[in-house]
């Protein structure tokens, strides 16, 4: 088993608001591994994109860490200081975003945003730097490489864009790559074409990709291990095959069970009844228990804590399996 | 191939403009009520002057042969005569216009060069106590009266502190021993051209207070503009996505930012420049300055309409000729307007 490439512990990032502390982030715990796909699922709100920030110390304000401990390679980056995290952003930890039209400069060809990159984070000339823009072109399967430097975003189609993203995250040598739903903007060929890139780094680059999505379909195609966040912590985490075929949380069977199913053709779509917490107001005992139709008295009290339930490391935070273990 | 379809474009749009224009300019000189053979002639004339000078001056002919004649001699170089100085004005205006684009040149430097990097830093760190000196500055500099600067500049530079000017282009000893030799007769450049450093050094002392009279609107205006849409464009997702990637602050802002906030400022220091190649009359009295504000104001005085046309036409030139730059630099710094 490889050693922790990241190591998240009880991570809590609050975001103190006129109408209150919202908790985004409360107690989320997960390692990825160096090499693997790691998928961080949940629905809109739930607290996924505010991790991957907190891994960058890039929260926007108002919002903090406000405890918990992010290890990179065995370094805690909450202790780094401004000017050590610029190096690690960007240089050793990446990140790209749903959106690449608007993460993109529309007034910077592609060609000179990936040199700023490359030369802000390498040590090389401008000459190199261009020469290594268009390795990087052409790894991530953009043609002509040449033309493409000297193309401005607005000339490019959206997955063209993701894969010029993509490029600028590998220039500068990142060993992670955060994909904050990098498919989710773009149409399903286009979405195939760029999770296919994703995989295919992972083997060439020995890139580790930690996969932020809200759709279990991409997880199952791509990542090794998942975990499941719910009102900002997780609820489930393991290997892909045992949190989708073994699943033992009633939130993430929810979450499986709204998936459209092109078979059966049933008449409507299954839903999770109720809606994601607000984060505003805490929800006592189990967060998840106003939603879940398998609630208990016990579920109201207190909130569970994340154990083993299954094959290996396969955890789940809820009280149906806590006497099991027990 | 798109972008130089773009600027032929615009040249020929600008083409367009200037001829309307000279038609315009042209007609309304005709239309006013004074009698242009009569100026000419001067006080009291006899009915046999008036009607020699109407023959002269082709007064005679219809509208359209003399706005032809108008334009041949336009197109020559000649713009005609000063009604009340019979000076060619093209003379007057080669002496004049040369030493006012000298100070509103200056000026205008001082006002990017202060005004936008002061801009991006009080949008950057907005509600700093940067950001609330500027704003003292830009509300100083947008009300107060020129002439009450020009003098207070003086009162402070010249008078108590004794280092600068008190006015003129070049001091009187300069002139007699260290003439500068006229070639564009913008001095910086031709004491520079010829190698006459002295007189370099003199003119640039001179320029120092009225350009900085000048540039104090459009500091002002600049720090506001860009200070405006830097807050803008630094919500950006791509400005947050640089700053993740871990891109310095000072390349963020000054390169990423700026980039895509400068256009309007741009836009609206083009405007304060043409403006201020008549407008800044007050400078020029104040600082003794042979401008092109002064030989305006004094020809609308004294009714001189050549003149007053004149000016006017060269003055459209100038701000169509900016306008033309302003929208080809656009297309250079950002191409989507190519499309748009």
């Amino acid at each position: 088993m490889n050693a922790p490439l990241l190591a998240i512990e009880d991570l809590h990032v609050h975001f103190n608001t006129y109408a209150g502390t919202v908790r985004a982030v409360n107690g989320v715990s997960f390692e990825i591994r160096s090499g693997e796909m790691f998928g961080l699922v949940g629905e809109s709100g739930c607290g996924k994109t505010v991790t991957g920030l907190a891994i960058m110390r890039a929260i926007p304000s108002p919002g903090r860490i406000m405890k918990g401990r992010i290890f990179f390679q065995g370094e805690d980056l909450i202790t780094k200081s401004e000017s050590e995290m610029r190096d690690i952003r960007g240089g050793r930890i990446a990140m790209i975003f749903q959106d690449p039209t608007a993460s993109l400069n529309p007034v910077f060809t592609a060609g000179y945003q990936i040199s700023l990159q490359i030369t802000q984070h390498r040590h090389v000339s401008k000459k190199e730097a261009k020469q290594l823009a268009f390795d990087m072109f052409s790894e991530v399967g953009l043609p002509h490489a040449k033309s493409i430097y000297n193309t401005y975003p607005h000339e490019l189609s959206g997955g063209m864009q993701q894969r010029v993203m993509i490029a600028m995250a590998l220039a500068s040598g990142a060993e992670l790559l955060i994909a904050d739903e990098p498919t989710t903007a773009l149409d399903v060929t286009i979405q195939a074409q760029i999770l296919a890139l994703l995989s295919q780094l992972r083997e060439s680059e020995g890139l580790t990709i930690l996969l932020i999505t809200h759709d279990l379909g991409v997880v199952a195609e791509t990542c090794d291990r998942v975990a499941v966040t719910y009102d900002g912590h997780i609820v489930e985490s393991g290997t892909v095959d045992d949190v989708l075929y073994q699943t033992k949380h009633p939130y993430t069977q929810g979450l499986l069970a709204a998936l459209p199913d092109t078979v059966r053709h049933k008449q409507s779509l299954e839903v999770i009844k109720g809606s994601v917490p607000d984060g505003l107001h805490s929800v006592s005992g189990c967060s998840f228990h106003p939603r879940c139709p398998k609630v208990m008295d016990i579920c109201l009290d207190q909130p569970p804590s994340l154990i083993i339930v299954g094959e290996k490391e396969h955890s789940a935070s809820c009280y149906l399996y806590m006497e099991e273990t027990a | 191939m798109q972008r130089l379809d773009y600027i032929l474009k615009r040249m020929v749009m600008a083409i367009f403009v200037l001829i309307s224009v000279s038609i315009l300019t042209f007609f309304i000189a005709r239309v006013v009520p004074s009698n242009p053979a009569a100026a000419w002639v001067g006080p009291h004339p006899t009915k046999e002057q008036i009607e020699k000078a109407t023959l002269e001056l082709g007064l005679d002919k219809p509208l359209y042969v003399q706005y032809q004649r108008y334009m041949q001699d336009l197109l020559s170089g000649d713009l005609g005569t000063s009604v009340r100085t019979h000076q060619p004005i093209l003379s007057d205006i080669k002496t004049f216009l040369p030493a006012t684009l000298e100070l509103v040149f200056v000026g205008m430097l001082i006002a990017v060069l202060i005004g936008i990097p002061l801009g991006v830093l009080s949008g950057a760190f907005k509600g700093s106590w940067l950001d609330h000196f500027t704003r003292l500055i830009s509300i100083a500099g947008v009300s107060m009266p020129v002439f009450l600067l020009g003098l207070l500049l003086q009162l402070l530079f010249f008078r108590q502190l004794g280092l600068l000017p008190l006015g003129a282009r070049v001091s009187t000893e300069v002139a007699l021993f260290h003439p500068v030799t006229p070639i564009t007769r913008m001095y910086l450049i031709d004491s520079a051209v010829t190698g006459n450093w002295t007189a370099f050094k003199d003119a640039s002392i001179h320029l120092i207070l009225p350009a900085l009279a000048l540039a104090t609107y459009p500091i002002a205006l600049a720090i506001r503009m860009t200070r405006s849409t830097m807050i803008e464009v630094l919500n950006e997702k791509y400005i947050m996505a640089a700053r993740i990637s871990g891109i310095r602050e000072r390349s963020v802002l000054f390169i990423l930012a700026l980039k895509n906030a400068i256009v309007p400022t741009l836009n609206a220091l083009g405007l304060a420049f043409v403006y201020s190649l008549t407008g800044a009359i007050l400078i020029e009295i104040i600082f003794s300055w042979p401008g092109l504000g002064t030989y305006v104001t004094n020809a609308v005085l004294g009714v001189d309409f050549p003149v007053i046309v004149s000016v006017t036409l060269i003055m459209t030139v100038f701000y169509i000729a900016i306008n033309l730059i302003l929208d080809i630099l656009q297309a250079f710094i950002d191409p989507r307007v190519i499309i748009g």
